[in-house]
């Protein structure tokens, strides 16, 4: 279940309005527009992007991008982004960093549905002039590579159809794969990238079933192998996505210092999804409340916005 | 009694390419036993004169028959169906027949625009509750597998931008790929991670820059230097030089000794392909096509590849 909370009925001229009164002369109202945009879903939020541009002739993301500043000026640009581009702008800073961060390719092209892989596409292309896989494939060497590009590039069957004899016997495949720690890193790609996301709970439920260990588990090994960590990800992502975002989410706090991007990007993009139910799994991991949590770790603007869109009531 | 010219009339109507159906008709409505009879034993090619005084059809040249009538049939249904599901039927036929037919999914897969090509992973989807992918992932067991596996899964960009020092160094990464497997008898090129990401993530203005570029640095060009391996060799050809592609097509579908799998390919080209350039290489055809094809079939190319079709 989502946490934002947002009215269903909104008039975006109105709310464009008060953006840009937020934002005119010295200064900038941030309280304002946290009010405005952090209780906004994304058709709302498009509406008031054009209905900006249409009154002001100017772009509002520009014009906060250079208002704001900080933490606060980032989680305020990629939650404004419609989801898709949002998620481009995600790989694209992922892959273009000196060491890409491969677990957010991994979270981004499998914890979102087929169809929204494409959109994500698509708006990579747009932003971007160059397809999301091939500039993966450009940033990223051997196995690693391997895997990012299937897993980018799947377009997964999304129905309930699943084949039991296709589950044992691949079960048994990555649990061969995995015994011997020497990974047949071709069949456990092939598994990993096209199979459907029912018919891998099948597997992964048929391995946990005849080894009475989950696959995870298992994995469990020398953290400095960046194939390996890249493979946990997809499959924790594949497995149980709230769970994995929930351990994305406790590390990116309990870091000595926090880990802003993680934290903003877990909670922008899964505000209007499930971060209700993972904030559930937080507790009951960390016996203290996200919304506790982030607000001892962050400050200002920044952790007002994020508590906003963790739920909390004006 | 049939006269010579009528025996010679049947004789065409059912050699080349599909059927002139027309002279059939008129041949048969005209006919009774001793002038079918007649004919019979004047067409040698069709009828064997049995040990026990009968003629008798020769079943090899039934079996060819079916496949000329079939023809026009297969244009049809092809033709109207959406492309989208065509395409999906044509890389699960493919699949299942094997890997000489896996020429096919290389030709669909490399020759539809991205958003066509994914319309036919949408289709695969409905028509049989599987991705493409891993069907084919699934099923492909040789060299070839990463290979079909990662062009069906494109979505290549569109945009004619294209960074000329990443194609030149991509050209010469190719070249080492392949120049180091045509020693190595153990590993083909085709499943080199370098030549795959490649040729299967990069846009088309791209590689066609890439296939340039290899030009400058090598004697051959990539085609030339993958003879040995077709299917790699025909991924190339259908994403940096498509007339050369549609070309052969014709080529080899309008001889006299032309296959079925030949004839197959030339009525998948004409069912799907609504390009620009393949309007210019059939123009070049059309005199083979009027004197080596018959019949529905004959109209239909014609019609469909006619410059000024709407």
């Amino acid at each position: 279940m989502a946490t934002l909370i947002a009215p269903e009925h909104t008039s975006a001229v109105e709310d464009a309005e008060k953006l840009q009164k937020a934002c005119k002369g010295w200064g900038t109202d941030e309280k304002a527009i946290i009010s405005v945009l952090g209780h906004r879903n994304a058709v709302q939020r498009k509406q008031i992007r054009l209905a900006y541009e249409d009154l002001y002739q100017e772009d509002l993301i520009k014009r906060l991008e250079s208002e704001l500043s900080g933490d606060f000026e980032k989680a305020v640009y990629r939650w404004i982004l419609d989801p898709a581009d949002r998620d481009a702008v995600l790989a694209n800073v992922a892959i273009k960093k000196l060491s890409p961060d491969h677990h957010v390719i991994v979270e981004i092209s499998c914890t979102r549905s087929p169809e929204e892989l494409l959109a994500v596409r698509r708006a990579y292309q747009a932003r971007y002039k160059h397809s999301l896989e091939e500039d993966v494939a450009a940033h990223t060497k051997g196995d690693t590579r391997k895997l990012l590009v299937s897993l980018v590039s799947a377009f997964r069957y999304d129905g309930e159809e699943i084949n039991t004899r296709v589950a044992n016997s691949e079960a048994k495949i990555l649990h061969e794969a995995v015994k011997d720690k020497e990974f047949n890193h071709e069949e456990i790609i092939r598994i990993l990238s096209t199979r459907s996301k029912m018919q891998l709970m099948a597997t992964f439920n048929r391995y946990r079933d005849d080894h009475g260990t989950t696959i995870t588990k298992n994995l469990e090994g020398d953290s400095g192998d960046e194939f390996l960590k890249t493979l946990r990800a997809t499959i924790r992502c594949l497995n149980d996505p709230k769970k994995y975002f929930e351990k994305v989410l406790r590390n990116s706090i309990r870091r000595v210092g926090t880990d802003e991007d993680a934290l903003t990007r877990v909670i922008v993009t899964r505000a209007e999804k499930d971060l209700k139910d993972i904030k559930e799994l937080y507790y009951k991991r960390n016996s203290v409340s996200l919304d506790q949590a982030v607000a001892k770790d962050t400050s200002g603007d920044y952790k007002a916005l994020l508590l906003t869109l963790l739920g909390k009531e004006d | 009694m049939a006269n010579p010219c009528e025996v010679e009339v049947l004789n065409n109507a059912l050699s080349g390419i599909g059927v002139d159906e027309k002279s059939l008709v008129s041949i048969l409505t005209k006919s009774q036993n001793e002038h079918k009879k007649s004919m019979r034993k004047g067409c040698s090619k069709f009828f064997l004169e049995d040990e026990r005084q009968f003629e008798r059809w020769n079943d090899s040249a039934i079996k060819s028959l079916k496949a000329e009538f079939k023809l026009f049939k297969d244009v049809v249904v092809l033709s109207l169906m959406h492309p989208w599901e065509r395409d999906a039927r044509l890389f699960k036929k493919a699949l299942k027949k094997g890997p000489p037919h896996y020429n096919v999914i290389v030709e669909i897969a490399c020759t539809r625009s991205s958003d066509q090509l994914l319309g036919a992973r949408k289709a695969y989807h409905s028509l049989f509750d599987r991705s493409i992918e891993e069907d084919l992932a699934s099923h492909v067991k040789g060299s070839e597998r990463k290979l079909l596996v990662a062009l069906v899964s494109a979505y290549r960009y569109e945009g004619p931008k294209v960074k000329e020092d990443a194609a030149k160094s991509e050209a010469k990464a190719l070249l080492n790929a392949i120049k180091n497997n045509n020693g190595d008898h153990k590993k083909k090129a085709m499943e080199e991670d370098e030549v795959i990401w490649i040729l299967t993530t990069r846009s088309k203005p791209h590689l066609k820059v890439v296939y340039e570029q290899y030009k400058k640095i090598s004697a051959k060009t990539i085609t030339e230097e993958l003879e040995v391996e077709l299917l790699l060799k025909e991924t190339v050809e259908c994403l940096c030089t498509p007339q050369t592609y549609f070309t052969r097509v014709f080529d080899t579908a309008l001889r006299e000794d032309a296959k079925e799998d030949a004839k197959k390919a030339l009525t998948r080209l004409v069912a799907t392909q609504e390009d620009v350039d393949l309007k210019g290489i059939a123009a070049k055809f059309e005199d083979k096509i009027k004197e080596r094809v018959k019949g529905a079939y004959k109209d239909v190319l014609l019609g469909v590849l006619a410059d000024d079709r709407q």
